[in-house]
């Protein structure tokens, strides 16, 4: 993995400062390509930002349909921020890191 | 207007139909929506696409077994369980059973953050989960154009629904998906260019204040289909399309005659009355006796045991009930005793469509020998007067397929004549009955003509018209040159005939007593001289006596002298 020495840790919000656990859950719909970059994209940003207080839950609806009905998943692949709250959806790749940083308030919206 | 009938619809061979249950809406497909493809169900709120689709989804269990899947995006499982369960659906049974599966979908977007390539396959999943557990041949997306809010990527989502349609092709099921009507399209974000099998369209205008609905069916690819707007309603029994029922004008007809309750007007119509099946006008002004006239034959048919059914668009039943028992027509045994049925409410309390879907839905439960509109008139100031008169026909046109005499009553206001009839139904009605008011000499008087029936001899004679306590009863009017009277003109009338008649009486004898004494004078003087001529003769038989005496004695005296005398004449001597 990368270092996580760069990155703007300025305009990082209380929040991510904080010392609380960070629960995340992708869904994805088998290994397909789009899952493992999602995958990799999500593992990157949280060594970078949250090292040591996150986890990351990997559901494979292919194999377990229900949950895409009980967490109301539409979009493959969707990551959810479950910790801490609010819940946060964003779907996609999350190849844009600019817009997962805000999609998980890592980084405030611009105005 | 071209009307497809409903035994027109045919079906090739190939296009497997799968029936709704929804009434009317499988007969104008010829059987239903083709099966195991997706039919898009388009309209504006509130058009009835959600009702729509949901009967699909629960007739399809409860009336051919088929279970069924039902994604939500606009309302959540509990909100469409309540909002069937008026329609008598017992959503949760169902969903508890596993035959029918409800997923409500929630998507917001601004609880959505895009970053980067996605797919629906979550959309896919959820679908292809609940159809495994049900066994699912039905399927419902209502409405997939929440997706267009809730997600940025439109590139995405149309190519996603191009796939979704494919796979639902797939699948073997038959989908309904509903979307909301566009400004100048049929669907706000063109979903028709995805699903091109079978298209429906549903319409709910609001004119004059009353809402109507129709259906139309777009098109409906590989199947013939009437392309006409349906009427259509919601009721408690849900979504009911009113095919149109133009039969080519084949229906069977009737000789049995029905009799029309007054007798004298029995006698004007050929001598029978009604012709079984046939629809009958009566029109007139205010107060001309119409609902009498219509009471009159309501009570004629339930006295030979016929059902009647009474739609009172003007009077309730029981005022109904009331009036009509101070002519001598009581008809609530009638209603006691089931044979008579009556349908009141106001014309104005829902569209022309709901009311003629009511009446199917009534002539279909009750199973009425004849039916009585009443007013008519009432339904006509509903509609554009072409659509009132389309409506028309089809309910007289469902009404003779049934065999069912129908009578309607119209209003003609005062001051316009008497023979324009609001919307031309006259065309539409075999026999025609016309009540006028006649005013003359500080009242008004009734007449009755019967101004046209289809196939018997009628009388073509003004009749007075008159409501008495043994109920209608039909005179010969006063018929003089230029006038015709009723009322008390006709008995006035009718005192002054009498008069002439005896003063005529009285002259008559009078002169014949005159000529009677002149007779006896003549007579008389005939006598007087007849006494004359035989006095005459009897002095005439004196004189010839007196002359024949007088001859004797003066030949006798000559002899005596001559004897006396002694005269010899040729030697004779006379002792």
């Amino acid at each position: 993995m990368m270092g996580t020495q760069h990155g703007p840790v300025d305009d990082l919000p209380p929040t991510a400062a904080s010392g609380e656990h960070w629960d995340l859950r992708l869904y994805v719909a088998g290994r397909t390509a789009r899952a493992v970059a999602a995958l990799d994209n999500l593992q990157r940003l949280c060594d970078e930002r949250l090292a040591g207080r996150y986890s990351i839950e990997v559901i494979d609806l292919v194999q377990n349909p229900r949950l895409a009905v009980d967490d109301q998943i539409l979009a493959i692949p969707t990551l959810v921020r479950k910790l801490p709250e609010p819940i946060k959806k964003i779907i996609g790749d999350l190849a844009n890191e600019e817009r997962l940083l805000v999609g998980l308030d890592l980084r405030p919206r611009r105005p | 207007m071209v009307e497809h009938s409903v035994s027109a619809v045919m079906t090739p061979p190939g296009i497997a139909k799968c029936p709704t249950g929804i009434r009317g809406l499988d007969q104008i497909t010829g059987g239903g929506l083709p099966r195991g493809r997706s039919t898009l169900v388009c309209g504006s709120a509130g058009s009835g696409k959600t009702l729509l689709a949901m009967e699909f989804v629960v007739r399809g269990v409860r009336e051919f077994g088929e279970p069924g899947v039902f994604m939500a995006f606009e309302e959540t499982q509990r909100e469409l369980t309540d909002n069937v369960h008026s329609l008598g659906f017992d959503l949760a049974d169902l969903v508890q059973q596993k035959l029918i599966a409800i997923d409500y979908v929630q998507v917001e977007r601004s609880e959505i953050e895009e970053t980067g390539e996605y797919d629906l396959e979550g959309l896919f999943l959820r679908l292809n989960y609940m159809i495994q557990q049900t066994g699912a041949k039905r399927v419902v997306l209502d409405s997939l154009e929440a997706l267009f809010a809730a997600l940025p990527n439109e590139a995405i989502l149309r190519a996603e629904l191009r796939r979704l349609f494919r796979w639902l092709k797939d699948q073997g099921v038959t989908a309904v998906i509903t979307a909301e009507q566009g400004a100048q399209t049929l669907t706000r974000h063109g979903l028709e260019e995805y699903i091109s099998d079978c298209v429906i369209f549903l319409d709910h205008r609001v004119t004059n204040q009353i809402a109507t609905r129709r259906l139309r069916v777009v098109k409906y690819r590989g199947s013939a289909h009437g392309t006409s707007e349906y009427p259509t309603t919601i009721d408690e029994r849900g979504l009911s399309v009113l095919p149109l029922s133009s039969l080519g004008l084949a229906y069977e007809v009737s000789d049995e005659r029905v009799p029309s309750g007054a007798e004298r007007l029995d006698t004007m119509l050929g001598g029978k009355g009604y012709f079984r099946g046939s629809s009958i006008l009566v029109s007139g002004t205010a107060g001309a006796g119409k609902t009498s006239l219509a009471a009159a034959f309501v009570d004629a048919q339930c006295r030979r045991g016929e059902r009647c059914l009474y739609l009172a668009f003007e009077e309730s039943p029981h005022q109904i009930l009331r009036n009509m028992r101070s002519v001598s027509y009581d008809l609530e045994p009638w209603v006691k005793a089931g044979l008579l049925h009556f349908h009141a409410v106001r014309s104005t309390l829902y569209g022309l469509e709901q009311h003629l879907v009511a009446l199917h839905k009534l002539t279909d439960e009750f199973h009425p020998a004849a039916v009585v509109v009443d007013p008519v008139t009432n339904l006509l100031s509903m509609g554009v007067t072409d659509e009132v008169k389309a409506m028309l026909t089809r309910v007289i046109d469902h009404l003779k397929t049934l065999g069912v005499t129908a009578l309607f009553t119209s209003l003609t206001s005062g001051g316009e004549a008497t023979e324009r009839t609001e919307v031309n139904i006259s065309s539409l009605m075999d026999t025609w009955v016309l009540l006028r008011n006649l005013e003359a000499s500080g009242e008004r008087n009734r007449l009755l003509y019967v101004l046209k029936s289809r196939g018997m001899a009628h009388s073509n004679q003004v009749r007075e018209f008159l409501l008495t306590s043994e109920g209608i009863q039909l005179t010969d009017a006063y018929v003089g040159p230029g006038e015709v009277l009723a009322g008390s003109a006709r008995l006035q009338q009718m005192a002054r005939d009498r008069a002439e008649v005896l003063t005529a009486q009285q002259r008559t004898a009078r002169r014949q007593a005159e000529i009677a004494e002149q007779r006896r004078q003549v007579q008389s003087e005939v006598d007087a001289l007849q006494a004359r001529a035989a006095a005459l003769t009897d002095e005439l038989r004196l004189m010839a006596d007196e002359e024949q005496w007088r001859y004797q004695a003066t030949a006798d005296t000559r002899a005596a002298l001559e004897s006396a005398r002694q005269t010899d004449v040729n030697g004779e001597v006379k002792p």
